[in-house]
């Protein structure tokens, strides 16, 4: 009697579990599928995408009229970033498939930059038509590359979960299909890419020798070790590590840090020249104490002794306990914007606890004496009427192409928003209209 | 001898229990108040400001573009020095030209009311009730009382939680570096503290900064979003180690990274040397090793 019970309990528990199990499978395999099918939309959108990249660049090579240019250029801008946003939705981020996107990224900033240029006065030169044939070769071998690798994906049902996996374990044999098609596409733009240099705004690096120290002697370690300790404002006897960058960085620095009970501090220093690109230190604050015009004042005194010249605040922020402040130079009546710094400030006790200079030495340079071509009279009917101007000032800022481009700056109102517009002081054009932005709603 | 002192112990204990029944003669802290600062200072400048007319948004505690503008009409108004900074004397006027009814503005923002505050009108037909609060408002209604309770809470910055309320309980904004949002920013600590948790401070920083270098880099997607979401980019946001609570350091370190600083040399990947699963992230040009991982191009 017993032993029934337990058997018809004992099979019931087996059937429920079945049961169960069956569930949780189909539920998992139904989640699976809809990753799987997010993946592959991406995928053939990309390739979709590229086609008609292909065609487009075609048709503005033979293109002819200026009216019709642009437009299409904007198209092709458009499609660029649309085959970028797909990219970045496939799960290759760890695959070499920069180069791919490097030339997605090359195509958009050349569209992007013709297209806003008014081409009847200012047409395609000569060395662009070349970029453009060359970007219209890549884009053609790109694009049959990737329809190969479709028709296989679609012959063989593949799937990208399984490129997931074989990323995962790269131990194994690579022989997914997937990934070895994604290889041969990256192959075919690397050649490409090698015989035409992109240009500089593709890549963030490029530009060590932008920087103002880069030909100044190298110090050594002893004395990055001293200037690490002058810094931090700490003895001889206190420990700090020091470690230099390695090959990959832009340039060659020091890394320092030091541990006390309260307290970690951390700062980079130039290997040449031995000059302050970012420190920070890591403590707790508590209670402010003193307000945020007395830590300003205390930042800038703080730069003034460590010998940045000319530094006035554009830009304070309070965030719960402690000040951040934006400087720039100011160089006679004109401020100039690359050369910033970031301090940061504890409001407890108004210790500098940020340096963030980088920007600062990458755009210092000694400037021609420039005066402004046009009156600010001048200037200011070219600002939206609409516009009530408060204050003007002259200044040096990097326009949308990344030059530096010397300007009026017009700081007004417009119903119960702030804007800052900067028109050209040379030819009076209207380099950018930034709305100044500065709280938000606590949530 | 012994009973006295007690009885001074009590007494001093009874006082310092009392609530504040006396009315506050109210009055600016001594700090010279600038463009971009935030708490009761702001909220009292910008509602003196809105009773005399000159400033006609949101009383919310932060020093914006709105109310500096409004600030120096006061002082081109009153004859004094045009520079938008809440000096003594600028102070002394504004507290001689106008009221502030600190009792209802304080009221008022912890309710979540809409509200202003001018003079010369009924200051109850200025508010507008708002629908009842989610549950974490209006939890904390006593300053002084809060900072001997919760000096530990009074630390924490938690954006979601009930902690902000009680830190802050009359600000009702806060300054935001341009471009993002508070919604950014707590995603970036998640994804912060998922991917650091056991790293220094500065490695956080690192972890940060790689992210903002990613939107800035020509091949990664443009969104913070976007970058964290990317299919295999953040082993954390696979392993779902993302929506743990990020701590507060991460927070900080987010914020640091979004001001500007960036102590990986510009770097735009990073791995871990122990566990790394992929050959090729070691042929990347390595700038620097910042605890647990090395950062680079």
């Amino acid at each position: 009697m017993f032993r029934w019970i337990s058997i018809i309990l004992l099979s019931v528990g087996i059937l429920a579990v079945a049961f169960w199990g069956y569930e949780e499978h189909q539920e998992k395999n139904a989640i699976l599928i809809q990753a799987e099918n997010n993946y592959q939309r991406s995928f053939h959108g990309l390739t979709y995408h590229v086609d008609l990249l292909h065609d487009k660049i075609g048709a503005t090579l033979a293109m002819n009229s200026q009216q019709q240019l642009s437009p299409q250029l904007a198209e092709i801008w458009r499609l660029t970033s649309e085959a970028m946003n797909e990219v970045g939705q496939l799960p290759l981020a760890l695959l070499p498939f920069n180069k791919t996107e490097e030339f997605l990224a090359d195509m958009g900033d050349f569209s992007y930059q013709t297209a806003i240029r008014d081409l009847d006065s200012e047409p395609l030169s000569e060395k662009e038509t070349k970029k453009l044939e060359k970007l219209y070769q890549s884009a053609g071998e790109i694009e049959s590359e990737l329809r190969k690798v479709q028709h296989l994906v679609l012959k063989d049902n593949l799937r990208w979960m399984d490129v997931q996996l074989a990323i995962a374990n790269e131990d194994e044999q690579m022989d997914n299909t997937i990934i070895d098609g994604f290889k041969t596409v990256e192959k075919t733009v690397e050649s490409f890419s090698e015989g035409s240099p992109h240009n500089s705004l593709t890549s963030i690096s490029n530009n060590e020798d932008r920087y103002s120290f880069h030909n100044e002697p190298i110090i050594k370690k002893e004395e990055a070790e001293a200037i690490s300790r002058n810094h931090f404002d700490i003895n001889d006897s206190d420990e700090i590590t020091l470690v230099t960058s390695g090959k990959g960085a832009q340039f060659p620095f020091y890394s320092a840090s030091y541990h006390d009970e309260e307290k970690e501090g951390y700062l980079d220093i130039s290997a040449n020249g031995g000059h302050l690109l970012t420190l920070m230190i890591n403590r707790e604050i508590k209670e402010p104490k003193i307000g945020l015009n007395e830590a300003m004042n205390k930042a800038s005194k703080y730069l003034e002794n460590k010998k940045f010249p000319n530094m006035s605040v554009m830009e304070s922020n309070q965030y719960d306990r402690i000040g951040v402040f934006h400087f720039v130079t100011q160089e006679d009546d004109k401020y100039i914007y690359p050369e910033a710094i970031q301090v940061k400030v504890a409001l407890d006790n108004g210790e500098i606890i940020g340096v963030s200079a980088k920007d600062y030495y990458q755009n210092k340079k000694s400037r021609k004496e420039i005066k402004p071509a046009i009156s600010l009279e001048e200037a200011q009917k070219k600002v939206n009427k609409n516009l009530d101007i408060k204050t003007n000032h002259l200044a040096i800022i990097d326009n949308q192409l990344g030059e530096e481009v010397f300007v009026y700056g017009f700081i007004g109102t417009l119903g119960d928003d702030t804007y800052k517009i900067f028109i050209n002081a040379e030819n009076g054009q209207e380099e950018n209209v930034v709305k100044l932005k500065q709280s938000e709603t606590k949530y | 001898m012994r009973n006295k002192i007690l009885l001074m112990i009590c007494l001093l204990m009874i006082i310092s229990l009392t609530p504040d029944i006396t009315p506050k003669y109210y009055g600016f802290s001594d700090q010279v108040i600038q463009q971009g600062a935030t708490g009761e200072d702001v909220i009292e400048l910008q509602a003196r400001l809105q009773y005399l007319g000159f400033y006609n948004g949101k009383i919310d505690g932060v020093f914006g573009w709105g109310t500096y503008w409004a600030l120096r009409n006061f002082q081109y108004e009153f004859g004094l020095e045009i520079d938008g900074l809440g000096g003594q004397t600028t102070k002394q006027k504004l507290v001689a030209a106008s009221n502030y009814d600190k009792g209802f503005v304080h009221e008022q923002i912890e309710k979540g009311n809409k509200f202003t505050h001018y003079g010369g009108k009924d200051l109850n037909q200025q508010k507008k009730e708002s629908p009842p609060p989610t549950q974490d408002k209006d939890t904390q209604n006593n300053e002084t009382n809060n900072q001997q309770t919760a000096p530990e809470k009074k630390q924490s910055e938690e954006q979601n939680t009930e902690d902000k309320k009680n830190q802050d309980p009359n600000q009702t904004a806060v300054n935001m570096p341009e471009g993002f949002s508070q919604n950014d920013l707590t995603l970036m600590a998640n994804a912060v503290h998922g991917e650091a948790r056991g790293e220094s401070y500065e490695g956080k920083v690192a972890v940060a900064a790689v992210i903002l270098n990613r939107v800035e880099s020509a091949t990664f997607p443009n969104t913070v979003s976007g970058v964290i979401f990317e299919p295999r980019a953040f082993t954390a946001v696979a392993d779902g180690q993302i929506w743990l609570t990020p701590d507060e350091s991460a927070k900080r370190a987010v914020l640091d990274a979004v001001n500007g600083w960036d102590p990986t040399g510009e770097a735009i990947y990073y791995f871990n040397p122990n566990t790394a699963t992929s050959g090729w992230i070691w042929s990347r040009p390595q700038i620097k090793q910042i605890g647990k991982h090395v950062f680079c191009m």
